[in-house]
């Protein structure tokens, strides 16, 4: 792991106007380092600001107060070097999955033959071989969220930003894919930035869980996590369990003000 | 055989239609026997009338209907893609979306005389507004993560309005262009009674006015026959271009 943190978030606040009503400040002062190859999670209650860091960071939003920087330059919106994946999957619903998964290699300008080759295989990586002419209304959520996995990988991002990516699916399903996650990552080395509320998910997958702070988000604390993922028994592993715990008594602060903020 | 069910009701009311007539409940003045009907009707076809005008009526209709669903489906879409646009646009298309636009017929005459140019124009004007509005909704309603998804894979603001948000605003567009089709054999058959020199529309009033009735509602039967046809046809390319959907 080089020195130079590869993201950069300094000072960043953020504040959400809706059309209607009066804004609302989503983010407040918040600043983390990502390095090259590393997996953080962020964390927090819902409505703390934990996606719209997310989208801030995938120059989806800009950026009014405080500055983001990947590998040393200011970002000046999305592009390909910062894949994404929504909850819901985010999906073109009137392409088929091939159509899907080549729609962001034609924008790369590669060669047909190339482009076809490397659908397929990201297509076979996620375990969709016969599903490539199925519509997205044709899978489960599962299908749909490898689909949309095997769509951003395929445009080989440095980053991937994750926007609670099994949120929508099915407890089976969610585990599956978290160690399908894991092995993605350990086989393609990316930076990857998950979001997240479920606690037990964030230490699993990431090696440093940023706890966001309940509505504005700021950082409250940042958890390192380190565990033998390989380990099938890591659930029950006592020091797993005591950072679950540990991580649990930080977001449930916050999970209770989020809750009592609502209700005043 | 499900097919015959369904139509089992139409076929009820022609018997009911013929007997009707023939049994003398309703005068033969007023309504011509079924069966005349389509004997005339027979008449027009081999005679080459029914060809001639449905000729006119369906170049004048497709036609205006085109150039409307070309020029209605991108106003909405740019409408929903550009605020200013929006702000400029849309106090007039609510001003003349309700308005009756057969009243537009002396007009469209007035500009552009007796002609087809005047029935296309009418038709254009009259069944623009149902696609603009559907085109509008639908690109409003596109989802801000397929346009994300599209803009981090590279594609350019420009990219994003052709490759997600016309496909967003498809069905919507589809269902506009549907009530504009109807709208479309409306304004036709009006105009056309009014003020033409062919095209099913005059037919009908120029049969009326000779008092040749059994000809007349062949002439009805056949309009009202091509609009089912023609909605038909649509909705099955309607499906074909939705199948991406469930």
């Amino acid at each position: 792991m080089s020195d130079t943190p590869q993201i950069v978030v300094e000072g960043v606040s953020h504040t959400y106007r809706p059309p209607r009503g009066r804004e609302v400040l989503a983010l407040e002062n918040v600043a983390i380092e990502v390095h090259r190859r590393e997996f953080v999670a962020l964390l927090g209650p819902s409505g703390c600001g934990k996606s719209t860091l997310l989208y801030l960071i995938g120059g989806f939003l800009p950026t009014t107060l405080g500055a983001i920087r990947v590998d040393g330059a200011p970002i000046s919106g999305p592009g390909p070097d910062r894949g994404i994946v929504f909850q819901h999957f985010a999906l073109f619903p009137w392409k088929t999955v091939r159509a899907n998964v080549l729609y962001g290699l034609e924008k790369l300008g590669l060669a047909r033959e190339e482009r076809d080759r490397r659908a397929q295989s990201y297509i076979d990586m996620v375990g969709l071989c016969g599903f490539e002419d199925s519509y997205p209304s044709q899978l489960s959520g599962g299908m749909k969220q490898r689909a949309a996995i095997a769509r951003t990988l395929a445009i080989d991002p440095k980053i991937l930003l994750m926007d609670e990516p099994f949120g929508a699916l099915d407890a089976q399903t969610r585990s599956l894919m978290q160690s399908e996650l894991l092995r993605i990552w350990q086989r393609t080395h990316k930076t990857v930035i998950f979001v997240t509320h479920d606690v037990q998910e964030a230490v699993y997958l990431a090696e440093r869980v940023v706890v966001l702070s309940a509505r504005p988000g700021r950082v409250k604390a940042i958890v390192e996590a380190r565990f033998d993922r390989a380990d099938p028994d890591l659930f029950k592993t006592v020091p797993f369990i005591q950072k679950v715990g540990e991580v649990w008594g930080l977001v449930r602060d916050e999970a209770l003000k989020a809750q009592g903020g609502r209700e005043s | 055989m499900k097919a015959l069910i369904k139509y089992l009701p139409l076929a009820l009311l022609a018997v009911a239609w013929e007997a009707a007539v023939r049994l003398g409940l309703v005068s033969r003045d007023l309504l011509p026997p079924f069966t005349q009907v389509i004997s005339a009707g027979w008449t027009l076809l081999t005679a080459g009338d029914l060809w001639l005008n449905g000729a006119a009526s369906l170049y004048r209709g497709g036609t205006g209907l085109a150039i409307a669903v070309a020029v209605g489906g991108t106003l909405g879409i740019v409408m929903a893609w550009w605020r200013p646009v929006n702000a400029f646009v849309s106090p007039l298309v609510e001003m003349l979306y309700p308005m009756p636009k057969s009243a537009l017929i002396p007009i469209t005459v007035l500009w552009l005389g007796f002609g087809d140019g005047s029935k296309i124009l009418l038709i254009f004007l009259g069944c623009m507004l149902p696609v603009t509005i559907g085109a509008y909704n639908g690109a409003r309603s596109c989802d801000r993560v397929l346009v994300w998804s599209a803009r981090s894979m590279g594609a350019s603001r420009l990219r994003v309005l052709w490759d997600v948000v016309v496909p967003s605003a498809m069905p919507e567009l589809l269902n506009g262009v549907r009530t504009a089709l109807a709208l479309s054999f409306v304004l036709l058959v009006s105009s056309e009674m009014i003020v033409s020199r062919s095209g099913l529309g005059h037919l009908i009033g120029l049969l009326g006015e000779g008092g040749v009735y059994d000809a007349m509602f062949a002439v009805v039967l056949a309009v009202a026959f091509l609009g089912f046809f023609a909605d038909r046809l649509y909705q099955m390319f309607v499906r074909r271009v939705l199948q991406w959907r469930e």
